[in-house]
């Protein structure tokens, strides 16, 4: 066993660990929290995979905003269901159960394809992954649609939610 | 790079599974978009492994994990916000208890 598998089996143990604490633990704002360490082990996993930019843009965009937003939300909404009552629904063996069955079936899919043991070769000589992201998204013959298309969306989702939480005078 | 592909794959199985359980099985709405989060991350792992094990030359796949964020980030700001304006009008944020479109 190489140092990267071990390096990788920590980091998986940290992302499922924490993800099964973001859908079990009863305080939402550690679930918040633990959502937090859940999204930086897959920072590292695309560390790993030599993304590096989308390391970091997981990192400054997930953790940074993404998780910081939750942690807003769950503070201007918190109180009733922090004392009373349970956070989750009375039958929760049926998801669970559905979780476990769709796991099963997508690994026993996963492994039934062909070439999925084979290791990763060596990135080309010369290849810069962050420039050719980078050219890829703004090239005509490449992404550029898709860019702009997501840069639209997301100007109508910042409209969007400025009014819908904006409250109403009256 | 000594790691097979397919330790990725069951690892974002995984995670969406439990990404999955969270969904299904929490009360407030807020902990259901936690669970979203957990399947988007899951999608993206899978969308940034076969980028780096099939056709690194080609960056196809890390566009998609970029535009899958971008996306990721509109939906939580429009639903933390859809979430806070309905607290403030019916003081709930139960996802059982949010039936106005229901009759």
């Amino acid at each position: 066993m190489t140092a990267e598998q071990i390096i990788f089996i920590l980091t998986g143990a940290l992302v499922l660990g924490s993800g099964l604490m973001v859908v079990t633990v009863r305080n939402l704002l550690h679930a918040a929290l633990w959502l937090v360490a859940s999204l930086f082990g897959v920072a590292i996993l695309y560390a790993i995979l030599q993304a590096n930019f989308l390391a970091v843009v997981q990192v400054v965009v997930y953790i940074g905003a993404i998780a910081v937003l939750f942690i807003f939300a769950v503070m201007l909404t918190r109180r009733e269901l922090m004392e009373k009552g349970r956070q989750t629904r009375p039958n929760r063996w049926l998801p669970a159960l559905l979780g476990l069955l769709i796991l099963s079936g997508l690994v026993v899919l996963i492994l039934s394809v062909p070439g999925v043991e084979n290791t990763a070769a060596a990135l080309p000589a010369g290849l810069d992954t962050v420039r050719a992201l980078g050219t890829a998204l703004v090239s005509p013959d490449a992404y550029v649609v898709p860019f702009e298309v997501a840069s639209v969306l997301m100007l109508a989702a910042l409209v969007g939610a400025v009014y819908v939480a904006t409250a109403e005078k009256k | 790079m000594s790691i097979p592909l397919s330790w990725y794959l069951i690892l974002a199985a995984a995670l969406f599974c439990i990404g999955l359980y969270g969904v299904l099985s929490r009360k407030n709405a807020i902990a259901i978009l936690l669970g979203v989060e957990l399947m988007l991350n899951a999608v993206n792992i899978n969308l940034v492994a076969f980028w780096r094990y099939l056709n690194p030359a080609q960056m196809a796949g890390q566009a998609f994990a970029v535009i899958v964020f971008a996306v990721a980030a509109a939906e939580v700001a429009v639903g933390l916000a859809l979430i806070i304006s309905v607290y403030r009008r019916r003081k709930t944020v139960v996802a059982d208890e949010i039936d106005l479109m229901k009759w």
